[in-house]
């Protein structure tokens, strides 16, 4: 009844969306139809340049490939977390809570820089593996695409196991009892109740974890090094350091539909998946 | 009798057996999921701070001896980390307060509005913690070209509110869609004002859940790299920028006991924040 009257309210910051995001990304789809850096005529040519040359679209399938192994990965490791989480006391699931949160909440710099330690050439997988002699020389495990998968999916992890948790704590305990009861073992409840049941969660999860590491900028470029591209990089390089706006906004175009495609896509499936869970 | 087992005492065995065996694997994988999970989660933040404790002028690991001279070099010798480090701290100061603003009115419309067109709306104003920031960040910059606008601490400033904002929007929203819609009419029926209801009802209601919003867009905004490589001057630049800098140029051992500062800082933050408004119930 009063929301009517509050409308006004919106003003402000539906401004402020309208100025700032919506026209800049109106701008970018633009200037991406100029044909050329100094944008004398218009034409769809920077895409037919970019989706012509294999480099391109080795650079785009890359970085498609990373993220969506990070969502793999960060389910893999993240959903025995959250499972952890749903069988602890109250004050265990306030310390586990505050250890997934704290990574979550410090800057993506310092837990990229946490990599950057751990697999240097004296980091600590290195001294592990030079200890135990299996290895003679220093393996270089910093500046390739493992590397940057494993740092992406551990900084991105914490974004799946919160919409899992919660998504395992809404499933109704007396399905587990009825399933137990019924002489289902512990792995036939896993797979046929819980996994089912916490789809939504995943699903939610799949999606932060997908846009962030899509845009994982700092942790792409410090861990995978000057000789790997990724699109966030490749934009940046583009745009300010060969100042080719219409290429640059070209390519944030492309990862920018690659992206919606992607997350409209988990979108629909979630939406499903909420129909199976309630239904 | 005792001692040949009937069939069925065998098949009774077998069952038991393979339910211990279920008991077991599950229980098994679970811990060693949990272990290794719980590890990734906590180690690199240990392993951080243990080298950023260095007595070696390199990133080896384990340390060879502890000292606390980066600390040192970072506080007393480092004036261009401790300036882009207080930048940062103003920027994400000013954005989340200009998004807590915009955001939470924005909330107060939108939250318990079920028309389309709000929903719509309110999907449409999320959407920037989905898109690639870089792609956004490059089109304000462009916009700012187009208007003659040269970059400054404004530019930087709204490209900073425009990735806040939705994270106080989300957290303000779900805390007042959650308050009870009879305690508005009770406190109309009363007599209260709309301003007074909003001060003495919703505004108390909804403020764990802006303040978990503000706290989130605090640190979003402290750790931002991709607005600020696009739109800050060439003069300012802010920390996560320095460091990347330094990471990527030197992997000079200072930037450790940044990062040590950074997660004792935010560690502190979340404690206080937990304490005042227990934010831990809004972000589950």
């Amino acid at each position: 009844m009063h929301t009517r009257g509050n409308r006004w309210l919106l003003m402000p910051l539906a401004a402020f969306f309208v100025l700032f995001v919506v026209a800049p990304l109106g701008l970018v789809l633009g200037v991406s139809l100029y044909t050329d850096a100094s944008m004398g005529s218009m034409g769809a040519v920077q895409y037919v340049k970019f989706l012509g040359d294999p480099f391109n679209r080795q650079i785009l399938l890359e970085t498609l490939a990373q993220a969506l192994g990070a969502v793999v990965l960060s389910m893999a490791f993240g959903y025995p977390i959250a499972y952890l989480y749903t069988l602890l006391t109250r004050g265990w699931q306030r310390i586990l809570l505050f250890a997934i949160l704290l990574p979550m909440l410090t800057s993506s710099v310092v837990r990229t820089f946490a990599w950057v330690v751990i697999l240097g050439r004296e980091g600590l997988i290195n001294q592990l593996a030079l200890g135990a002699g299996w290895v003679e020389q220093p393996l270089k495990l910093l500046y390739t695409q493992g590397a940057v998968l494993v740092a992406v999916s551990q900084i991105e992890m914490p974004m799946m196991i919160l919409p899992l948790i919660s998504s395992l704590g809404a499933i109704d305990s007396r399905l587990l009892d009825a399933s137990k009861a019924l002489g289902a073992g512990r792995w036939r409840t896993f797979i046929r109740v819980i996994l089912p049941l916490s789809v939504p969660g995943l699903l939610a999860g799949a999606l932060l974890v997908f846009a962030a590491a899509a845009s994982a900028f700092v942790t792409q470029t410090l861990v995978g090094g000057g000789r790997l591209m990724f699109m966030p990089f490749y934009i940046y390089q583009q745009a300010i350091q060969s100042q080719d706006y219409p290429f640059a906004a070209s390519i944030a175009m492309i990862l920018l539909a690659t992206v919606l495609v992607v997350v409209v896509a988990i979108n629909t499936l979630g939406r499903r998946s909420r129909g199976f869970v309630h239904g | 009798m005792a001692d040949a087992p009937t069939p069925r005492a065998a098949r009774r065995g077998a069952i038991r057996l393979g339910q211990r065996l279920d008991r077991l694997t599950f229980g098994a994988a679970l811990a060693i999921g949990a272990v290794v999970g719980v590890s990734l989660l906590v180690l690199p933040s240990v392993i951080v701070v243990m080298t950023s404790f260095t007595s070696g002028y390199s990133l080896k690991f384990p340390p060879p001896g502890y000292s606390a001279r980066w600390y040192q070099a970072l506080f007393l010798d480092s004036p261009e980390i401790i300036d882009a480090f207080i930048l940062s701290l103003k920027l994400a100061a000013s954005a989340t307060v200009i998004s807590t603003l915009f955001s939470t009115a924005g909330a107060l419309a939108l939250a318990r509005n079920p028309a389309r067109w709000a929903r719509l709306l309110d999907a449409a104003l999320m959407s920037p913690l989905m898109l690639p920031s870089l792609a956004l960040g490059l089109g304000i910059l462009m916009l700012f070209n187009l208007a003659g606008q040269g970059l400054s601490f404004t530019t930087l400033l709204i490209g900073h509110i425009a990735i806040c904002s939705p994270y106080i929007l989300r957290t303000a929203s779900a805390s007042y869609a959650q308050l009870d819609p009879v305690l508005l009419d009770c406190s109309f029926s009363l007599g209260a004002s709309r301003w007074h209801t909003f001060v003495r009802v919703e505004l108390p209601a909804i403020l764990p859940g802006i303040a978990t919003g503000a706290f989130i867009s605090f640190m979003v905004s402290l750790d931002n790299v991709a607005m600020s490589l696009f739109l800050s001057d060439a003069r300012s630049e802010v920390l996560p920028i320095r460091l990347w800098h330094i990471i990527e140029d030197s992997l000079d051992v200072r930037a450790a006991a940044a990062s040590g500062a950074l997660i004792a800082a935010t560690l502190i933050l979340l404690l206080v924040m937990e304490k005042v408004a227990g934010i831990s119930r809004h972000m589950k």
